[in-house]
């Protein structure tokens, strides 16, 4: 192995690791909030600063790596795509900071309703986020291409929330502010998924290098 | 490249089809076919050996200057479709119109004037003024006039290594050629007369279509548009140049690109 293909092996494994603290950091984040765990929250609020430093040092990295290394094909798209999946992951760490933020303003009132689609929505986002990087490290297109499908999931899911909250809104005006926060919380996780779904397509362009972002479904196909 | 060939296939200067090419019963070059752009720069690229130089030497007929080489297959020249390495075509007329830059500067032992109009009076122009005329163009088709224009008349061989593989471009383009023929250009040159070479192919391509062997991979990825990968004798992948370095379609390609072997 020569010393350039191991610093691409060290950077992917960077990138691995980056994607485990996003990952627990959304885990964590709606955890703070079903379980009304303010603690927990301020956790993820502390830890956020772990999720930039990585992201600098990933896109340090590979700017080094573009300089001294000339990369070309598959190195140059697996580094182009470094740089934009941490990118991405850097996001999800911020919305997973957010949730925690109205996991906090939440748990200091009464609980409005149990907590029964924010923990389906997260489940998918978490398990999108974990299949993108799969995929990238097991080159797997077709795994890709399903974590982009399930980003609709996801979005419905929201919709069904927001409609739900709604009707509490409307009948209830003392329950307006509790409402939304958990709208915004519900749009965090939706965004998350989208951040999940920028980093499948990235992964898709790194295994056959074709750019298929801003595609209709039937053209991604 | 099956778009690629339906979209240039009315810009085309040169085509080459089921090349064969056979040093005696060695057979170097393998049922090669290539569309070649007009007024664009198409590189050769592969691991020493593959065949690359062989195949640019076809371009100007080179190989007949040894016998026992022989020709299979058509490189056609267009507009006037006229197979180049057919028996019946005179090479040193196609070297007139086919020009080629060397890897070492090769100005011969005469004044850098004399350098570029030889292939003038070779032709039998002896006109003082149109050989003026054109000495002056072909040395600032080549960016080289501003630096020997109060010296035309000292020896080649006291330029710099640079200016002297410029020299031989100025003496390549005053026969005014169809096609240039660049077999590693810098490869002696230092980084600074290199990337001026590299510039000048850049603006020579508005005047004239180029073919250029590197073994610099950065070199053909700045210079070209499109780019051959050829590997024991035969044409692995050709495309856009941009999609060669980017998302090469065959393993091999991926693999040379890459540094991964060659």
């Amino acid at each position: 192995m020569t010393v350039f293909e191991k610093e691409l092996g060290e950077l992917k494994e960077k990138i691995l690791r980056m994607g485990a603290v996003v990952e627990a950091a959304i885990r964590d984040a709606v955890a703070s909030l079903v379980e009304r765990d303010s603690d927990l929250a301020r956790k993820v609020i502390e830890n956020d600063h772990k999720i930039n430093a990585l992201d600098v040092e990933i896109d340090e990295e590979c700017i080094r790596l573009i300089a001294i290394r000339q990369p070309r094909a598959r190195d140059l798209r697996f580094i182009t795509t470094a740089m934009k999946i941490t990118t991405d992951l850097e996001r999800m760490g911020d919305l997973a900071e957010d949730i925690a933020e109205r996991a906090i303003e939440l748990n200091e009132e009464p609980i409005l309703k149990p907590y029964i689609d924010i923990p389906r929505m997260t489940e998918i986002a978490r398990g999108m986020v974990r299949d993108a990087l799969d995929a990238l490290v097991k080159g797997d297109t077709e795994l890709a291409m399903d974590v982009i499908k399930r980003d609709d999931e996801v979005d419905m899911l929201n919709v069904q929330v927001f409609n739900e909250l709604l009707f509490f809104m409307i009948q209830d005006p003392s329950t307006v502010s509790r409402a939304t926060r958990i709208t915004y919380v519900s749009k965090y996780i939706e965004r998350i998924a989208d951040h999940a779904t920028n980093v499948a397509e990235m992964v898709i362009y790194n295994i056959e290098g074709k750019m298929i972002r801003h595609l209709t479904p039937s053209q991604k196909q | 490249m099956s778009e690629m060939s339906i979209a240039i296939s009315e810009k085309l200067k040169s085509e080459v089809k089921n090349l064969n090419f056979y040093y005696g019963a060695v057979q170097a070059l393998k049922n090669i076919s290539l569309p070649i752009e007009r007024r664009k720069v198409t590189a050769l690229i592969g691991p020493s050996g593959c065949g690359k130089t062989t195949f640019l030497r076809c371009f100007n007929r080179m190989h007949d200057l040894y016998p026992g080489n022989r020709y299979e297959g058509e490189i056609i020249l267009y507009p006037d479709n006229i197979n180049i390495i057919s028996t019946e075509i005179d090479p040193i007329e196609i070297r007139m119109q086919i020009s080629m830059v060397f890897q070492k500067p090769n100005p011969f032992p005469k004044s850098i004037y004399e350098n570029v109009a030889y292939g003038l009076r070779v032709r039998g122009i002896n006109n003082k003024q149109i050989l003026n005329e054109r000495v002056e163009k072909s040395l600032r088709g080549a960016a080289l006039w501003e630096e020997v224009k109060d010296r035309l008349h000292d020896l080649a061989f006291e330029l710099s290594g640079g200016q002297q593989q410029r020299l031989c471009i100025a003496r390549a383009l005053a026969t005014d050629p169809r096609i240039l023929l660049f077999d590693e250009p810098t490869s002696a040159l230092d980084p600074t007369a290199t990337s001026k070479i590299e510039e000048l192919i850049i603006e020579l391509k508005n005047e004239v279509t180029i073919i250029i062997v590197t073994h610099n991979m950065q070199q053909a990825a700045r210079v070209s548009d499109s780019t051959a990968f050829m590997y024991l004798g035969e044409i692995i992948e050709f495309d856009r140049t941009e999609k060669i370095f980017t998302a090469p379609t065959k393993k091999l390609t991926e693999e040379y690109i890459t540094g991964r072997f060659g």
